[in-house]
């Protein structure tokens, strides 16, 4: 699903974010990525989504070279991926139906097939009774629920979520979870950068650590392996 | 690139919806849409006219040939035939030296009478030919080449007059395209700034959309589409005045005018031509300065 094969990438203001990082994701895998604030996780995201380029190396996602990638192809690859944000992104003054639906709007599905997709999805997150509803009407763990069924919507074979309970109580966080876990059963594959050593210790999952913009660890079934 | 029909109406919707409800926004593209363009109006209508007036004048440019007093009469349609064989003149007509001192008196009006007193052989005045060149622009290089042929005495064409009149009537193109070509420039500028604005509340809007594939184009064509209601609507005003305006200068125009060498483009098909021209370049204005702001955005 990615390799990475000895990445780098510098910002143009010289802060060194990935000093030479190699790693392989096979499909269906549910990987947690840890490390302190600036270690290099949300490089990491970004080079997968192509919000950013490597300086040097090699990168495949869903065996596309993001490398060689032209801009125009950019757009395509992105429709394959979906993401979640600590911060939710959603449009404020749209009701849940249509910010679920803009996804679909987007890549010029038909106006009966994103009715049907996006009530179905909104159901997977058991938002369906919601879905006239504005995000402000909504609470936080709603809201990341209305972020989760957009990315889904167009069946993405990878979901990224960076940080997707960060700003969610403990109980509401767990609710989280458990929609990612069930993604993750039906074969899309996860990766979710994280600093909450609870989750990841109770729900054991693949553990990449990143520090200094390098792998210091990579363990199955491991643990957050931080004094929090 | 191939749009699907409701991608298309969807498009065109957002643009609408985008436009609404940035009212105060879209007055204000609006607003300077329609300055520039009545001045861009009012300078090509200028233009348009001092060329035709200048197309008029220079139609009326004719090299007087005067033929030697000493020539015979065979000498002098030898002559004619010579300046007739030039393959860039349009005419050839013999006036006779009657019928030049004929003109001269009549020119001049009552002030014409002392000059009765030259008729018959008195006549000071040399046979001559007139010749219209084909492009008047040729006319200096036709009136240098007659002056050596035999038989000549002088080649008169208002040297000075001709020159000047080429001399302005370039300056006048010139300078009149390098205002309109700035008054575009000015508004597309504004235009841009004033939906750059707009842009920045929507800039979240743009972000969800690349975050979800959506391609450049996607996003652009509801700014395509805001910036060609925004050129369209201000060419409104600007095309309603001029019918109005150029229509009350064409009923008036014979009676101011005097000189009936001066006559201004008729009402028809002139006024429509313009009126194209200016929702041309309208739409051009929003639609340049629309697309324009959303560049910077769509860098992610």
């Amino acid at each position: 699903m990615i390799e990475m094969v000895d990445v780098k990438k510098t910002y143009p203001n010289g802060v060194i974010a990935l000093n030479g990082v190699s790693i392989k994701i096979e499909p269906g895998e549910f990987v947690y990525l840890v490390g302190q604030s600036g270690a290099g996780k949300s490089t990491f995201i970004k080079l997968i989504f192509r919000e950013e380029v490597a300086t040097s190396g090699e990168i495949r996602v869903n065996g596309k070279d993001l490398v060689k990638m032209k801009w125009r192809e950019v757009p395509m690859l992105r429709r394959e991926i979906g993401v979640v944000y600590q911060d939710f992104k959603l449009l404020p003054k749209l009701t849940v139906y249509e910010n679920v639906a803009f996804a679909l709007e987007v890549v010029e599905e038909s106006p009966r097939q994103i009715r049907s997709r996006v009530m179905d999805v909104l159901e997977q997150v058991g938002l369906k009774n919601k879905a006239r509803f504005i995000p402000d009407e909504l609470s936080g763990g709603e809201q990341q629920r209305v972020a989760i069924a957009r990315a889904i919507a167009n069946y993405p074979k990878l979901l990224i979520a960076d940080e997707p309970t960060g700003n969610l109580d403990p109980e509401t966080s767990w609710e989280i979870m458990r929609i990612l876990e069930e993604i993750n059963a039906s074969g899309t594959t996860i990766i979710m950068a994280t600093h909450s050593k609870e989750i990841v210790n109770t729900i054991r999952r693949r553990v990449i650590a990143v520090e200094d913009g390098l792998i210091v660890r990579d363990q199955y079934r491991g643990d957050y392996g931080y004094e929090a | 690139m191939a749009m699907k029909l409701r991608t298309f109406k969807r498009h065109f919707r957002e643009g609408f919806k985008n436009s609404w409800r940035n009212s105060w926004m879209t007055i204000a593209s609006v607003g300077a849409v329609t300055t520039t363009l009545l001045l861009v109006a009012v300078f090509l209508a200028l233009m348009m006219n001092l060329n035709h007036v200048a197309d008029n004048i220079e139609e009326d440019v004719q090299i007087k040939v005067l033929v030697d007093v000493t020539a015979t009469e065979e000498e002098t349609v030898e002559l004619g035939e010579k300046i007739e064989a030039m393959s860039n003149i349009e005419s050839v007509e013999f006036s006779s030296r009657d019928e030049e001192l004929r003109s001269l008196i009549s020119s001049m009006g009552d002030e014409g009478s002392p000059f009765e007193l030259y008729k018959e052989d008195d006549n000071p005045l040399n046979d001559a030919y007139i010749v219209k060149a084909l492009d008047p622009h040729d006319t200096i290089t036709i009136a240098s080449e007659i002056e050596t042929f035999d038989y000549v005495d002088k080649v008169n064409f208002g040297q000075d007059v001709v020159e000047n009149i080429f001399s302005f009537n370039s300056y006048a193109r010139n300078i009149g395209l390098i205002l309109i070509i700035a008054l575009v420039f000015t508004a597309i500028f504004l235009i841009s700034n004033t939906i750059k604005i707009t842009i920045i509340a929507r800039r979240k809007e743009i972000e969800i959309m690349k975050l979800v594939g959506a391609t450049n184009w996607f996003i652009r064509w509801p700014f395509f589409v805001e910036g060609l209601l925004l050129g369209v609507l201000g060419s409104v005003i600007p095309i309603a005045l001029l019918f109005t305006g150029y229509y009350y200068l064409d009923q008036n125009a014979a009676v101011i005018n005097k000189f009936d060498f001066i006559t201004i483009l008729p009402f028809s098909p002139f006024v429509w031509q313009l009126s194209g021209i200016i929702l041309l370049i309208g739409a051009v204005i929003g639609v340049w300065g629309s697309v324009m702001s959303v560049r910077k955005f769509l860098k992610v």
